[in-house]
């Protein structure tokens, strides 16, 4: 009877033990970031491994998700005779829903996984604690600036994919399927507000770029240093995000709506 | 040297990518810059039925969007709709005796509000209102009307 009761109260007081160790290291990172600033040169190389190569990814699918909405948009309007629209349904789903998301996951993915095995290796090879040993602080040399390039990273991916995606919608519903081109972007344009939809979007890929990196950071900070410990974690990088983002999308849409 | 160089410039052009991305959303995509922009002055006015219109339906003249509804609310004393709306302070010659419609774009469409210029020689102005209003036509009323009509002229 006890030993449950025991159990129950170890479990609780190391989820918030672990909690509070995250929150701590969090802060420490966000404090740290001006001594990033300072050396802009660690941001580069982030941006580049983080940003720049996730850029094709993001790019082709975002293309594709926007024709399989045009597709799909055009197939549903033209029922009602309403396929002028498909410039604002190809818009709104992307700008406020699929760019942020869809990006954070395939962001998750490619950037999140590789950022965690790296760290993780990094922790494996004790390349950490040589870090330490050196005086250097690990949060301000390795976690610092990866946080800080995937907060910039993210909402920049989100709008490519946006924007390349209503690219695409007008490739198949304009070019292919004969919807009117003058339509298409005109109604896109009286429906679409700048502050009500984009920057909804912005804001939740910016919440997204955060949680996402964070998430992959601190798995591979914390992670058992051994080679299983390593997949462990990556695997772990990419199910949580993919968690935490859809969850917070609906709470993020259900606040800003 | 040259390593760290590529690397810059390829860091460049994803950061200056991203950011041409968002102008395109913010420019070619959302109405940004259009009306929202540029001096604009507020008039209200009294409608007894607004059903359908919303913040941020079309003010129009002539057919022309030259603002938007900023408010609605009801008048805790004779129970009518206040409608706030700001017009473009372009079409800042609208006569004091203009009236506003609430009328529906299309069969389907959205409510928007429609002005009709009067003929008075003074302006509306920031905080002025306009005292001839029509309500919105409720549909669902038109309809039972007419049928009401038929069932008696049957008798």
């Amino acid at each position: 009877m006890f030993d449950w009761f025991a159990q129950l109260g170890k479990n609780t007081i190391e989820f918030y033990a672990r909690l509070g160790k995250e929150v701590l290291l969090f802060i420490q990172t966000i404090l740290s970031f001006w001594a990033v600033i300072l050396r802009p040169g660690l941001i580069i190389q982030q941006l580049y491994s983080i940003g720049v190569r996730s850029m094709l990814i993001i790019i082709v699918s975002g293309f594709f998700v926007g024709m399989v909405l045009g597709l799909q948009g055009y197939n549903t309007l033209v029922d009602f005779g309403a396929e002028e629209s498909l410039g604002v349904i190809v818009a709104l789903s992307l700008v406020r829903e699929l760019g942020p998301v869809v990006t954070a996951l395939l962001y998750a993915g490619r950037a999140g996984s590789a950022l965690t095995a790296e760290i993780g290796l990094m922790k494996a090879t004790e390349q950490l604690s040589g870090l330490e040993m050196m005086a250097v602080n690990p949060v301000e040399r390795i976690l610092a600036p990866r946080l800080l390039a995937g907060i910039i990273s993210m909402p920049l991916l989100a709008a490519m994919f946006s924007a390349v995606g209503i690219f695409g919608g007008y490739l198949v519903g304009v070019d292919l399927l004969g919807v009117d081109e003058g339509s298409y972007w005109s109604q896109m344009q009286a429906k679409v507000d700048f502050d009500k939809d984009i920057v909804n979007g912005v804001i939740k890929s910016f919440v997204f770029g955060i949680v996402t990196t964070w998430i992959a950071v601190y798995e591979g900070y914390n992670c058992v240093p051994t080679s299983e410990g390593v997949s462990r974690a990556t695997t772990r990088t990419v199910v949580y995000s993919a968690l935490v983002v859809l969850g917070l999308d609906f709470l993020l849409t259900a606040l800003m709506l | 040297m040259s390593n760290s160089r590529r690397l810059e410039i390829a860091v460049g052009i994803f950061v200056a990518v991203g950011i041409a991305a968002l102008l395109v959303l913010a420019v070619n995509v959302s109405n940004v810059g259009g009306l929202n922009s540029g001096n604009q002055y507020t008039v209200r006015a009294n409608f007894d039925n607004i059903s359908g219109l919303k913040t941020r339906s079309a003010v129009a003249i002539a057919g022309v969007t030259v603002g938007r509804v900023v408010s609605i609310t009801v008048d805790p004393v004779t129970f009518e709709a206040v409608v706030e709306m700001t017009i473009n302070s372009n079409f800042s010659e609208v006569p004091v005796d203009s009236s506003a419609g609430i009328y529906t774009a299309g069969l389907l469409g959205e409510k928007y509000i429609g002005i009709e210029p009067g003929g008075a020689p003074d302006f509306l102005e920031e905080g002025g209102v306009i005292r001839l209003t029509q309500s919105s036509i409720v549909l669902e009323k038109l309809i039972s009307q007419f049928l009401f009509s038929q069932s008696n002229d049957d008798k």
